[in-house]
């Protein structure tokens, strides 16, 4: 368990947040069937860092961009996103 | 030819000390090519190779294990083998499987402390009860053992369970499969590998894949740690690294790598008979042959690839435990453990040609990859001799995702949390 630093609400423990995708597997309405496909279903899943969504679930809501390592489980940034990046 | 494990072996040894006993594979260097190269030394990676040598005659086959024989998931798991599922495509390829394992210590001529014991899902209220009596019918079209039990055949079987009407998780049923059970995970690793390695096939450890060699659309071997390996056909194997070495191959695939954790409790006198799980709750309960309780819960709905998980996720799967058997409440736990699961997109494993040439995928087992050990490694292996899949592995396609044929046990949709 570690602690992630909210932008909103500073830092709180990981069992507040919950993890959603990542950015990189939004769906685009507008995509052709085959990028939508791959995006709704396929996951790069490195063993190194990838940027992730995750939301406030349990705190102020709101929703935000990690970008953490799979291995290490360090953060190396938190970014505030706006309803725009919904999924 | 490897002295047989028997009885009149051990009592030949008695006369001269033990001192007759080899060890149970080889460790030999690795060769310059192969006919089939399989990633991953596990449970499946060992079975596919033995399948290969045995059912296919195809022995120069090489088994690459980054780190030992035994350390990865085929050694992390809960070791309950079953095949209860309501799915035809699922449950008809776990039953195969389920029967390979009912003969396994025979085939293999090691123990694996096969031990049918029965496996059950509690049904707390009236959805609960429809949809184990719906799985049931299911099995039971398709010729597998399932019976409904009512709380007083329960309590015949396990006195533990808070069966009485104001218990937190009411206990209405379950639905029991009696050919279900336990063994000894590690047992089925060094089993199959003994077997395979008997058959010619070379077991490589210590010998990470670091990349693969590429012709044009064509996989044509592998780099390792040890130097390059070449092979006509080369098969990933890798449980909850699928998506990493897939990636090495230029491949995104529909997995997400989760850590899932269970934990042991002392060793008691018998007080679990059977294997319990719940339809509702989600937590497994079983005791080993050594006596301790062992327990397991939800993944960490999160990607990760450390082999260590949050406490919390235990905390929930243990409360539930003791809500309803309340005497675990009394045991002290022992040791935790994790595993890297390969979480995929509809909760079902995937076996068969991958879309790059000579290279083949079996993925995606989610955290139900124990049970599959002995159909995924038949199957596999048929999949890797004739280039084609077999009937049984082939719903378990990755073109299903695009073509909208998922296999959904849960009905959760196109994300890796399913249970």
């Amino acid at each position: 368990m570690y602690q992630i630093t909210c932008p909103h609400c500073g830092p709180r423990a990981q069992t507040e947040f919950t993890y959603e995708r990542t950015t990189d597997s939004i769906v685009d309405p507008a995509a052709e069937p085959q990028t939508a496909m791959q995006a709704l279903y396929t996951r790069a899943n490195p063993m190194g860092l990838d940027d992730e969504i995750w939301r406030h679930t349990y705190g102020c809501r709101a929703w935000m961009v990690l970008t953490r390592h799979r291995v290490t489980h360090e953060i190396h940034a938190v970014k505030a996103i706006g309803p725009e990046a919904l999924p | 030819m490897k002295t047989p494990y028997s009885a009149f072996s051990l009592l030949r040894g008695a006369l001269n000390g033990q001192k007759h006993w080899e060890p149970a594979w080889r460790d030999p260097e690795p060769k310059a090519s192969y006919d089939v190269i399989i990633i991953g030394g596990g449970g499946h990676g060992l079975a596919t190779a033995y399948y290969l040598a045995k059912v296919h005659g195809i022995r120069n086959v090489a088994v690459l294990e980054k780190s030992w024989i035994g350390g990865g998931n085929v050694g992390r798991n809960t070791t309950l083998v079953r095949s209860n599922y309501r799915l035809p495509q699922l449950h008809n390829f776990f039953e195969f499987g389920l029967k390979l394992w009912h003969n396994l210590s025979d085939d293999l001529n090691y123990n694996v402390m096969f031990s049918p014991r029965g496996a059950m899902f509690l049904g707390h209220n009236d959805g609960d009860m429809i949809k184990l009596a719906e799985r049931g019918d299911a099995m039971r079209c398709d010729g597998i053992d399932a019976e409904l039990l009512t709380p007083k055949q329960i309590a015949k079987i396990e006195p533990l369970l808070d069966l009485s009407r104001n218990a937190r998780f009411p206990i209405d049923g379950a639905l029991i499969q009696w050919r279900a059970g336990t063994a000894r995970h590690d047992a089925v690793a060094w089993g199959y590998a003994r077997a395979a390695d008997a058959l010619g096939v070379d077991i490589i450890q210590k010998c990470e894949v670091t990349g693969f060699v590429k012709d044009g659309n064509r996989i044509t071997g592998v780099e390792t740690t040890r130097g390059r390996i070449l092979a006509a056909r080369t098969g990933i194997c890798v449980a909850g690294h699928s998506g990493h070495v897939a990636g090495l191959a230029g491949l995104r695939l529909p997995i997400e790598s989760q850590t899932l954790q269970a934990l042991v409790t002392e060793g008691v006198k018998p007080m679990v008979q059977s294997v319990v799980m719940s339809q509702s709750l989600h937590f497994y309960v079983s005791q080993s042959d050594k006596g301790g309780i062992v327990m397991g819960g939800d993944p960490d709905n999160w990607p990760s690839y450390a082999r260590r998980g949050q406490p919390t996720i235990k905390e929930h799967a243990i409360a539930q435990a003791v809500t309803v058997m309340p005497a675990l409440s009394r045991l002290r736990m022992l040791r935790t453990w994790s595993g890297v699961t390969d979480m995929s997109f509809d909760g079902s494993p995937i076996i068969g040609p991958s879309p790059i040439d000579g290279l083949y995928l079996n993925a995606g087992w989610c955290y139900g990859g124990f049970k599959a050990t002995p159909a995924s490694g038949w199957t596999y292996a048929h999949t890797l001799a004739t280039g084609k899949p077999h009937e049984l592995n082939a719903p378990f396609s990755l073109e299903r995702f695009m073509t909208g044929a998922t296999i959904d046990e849960t009905s959760v949709g196109p994300f890796p949390n399913h249970r």
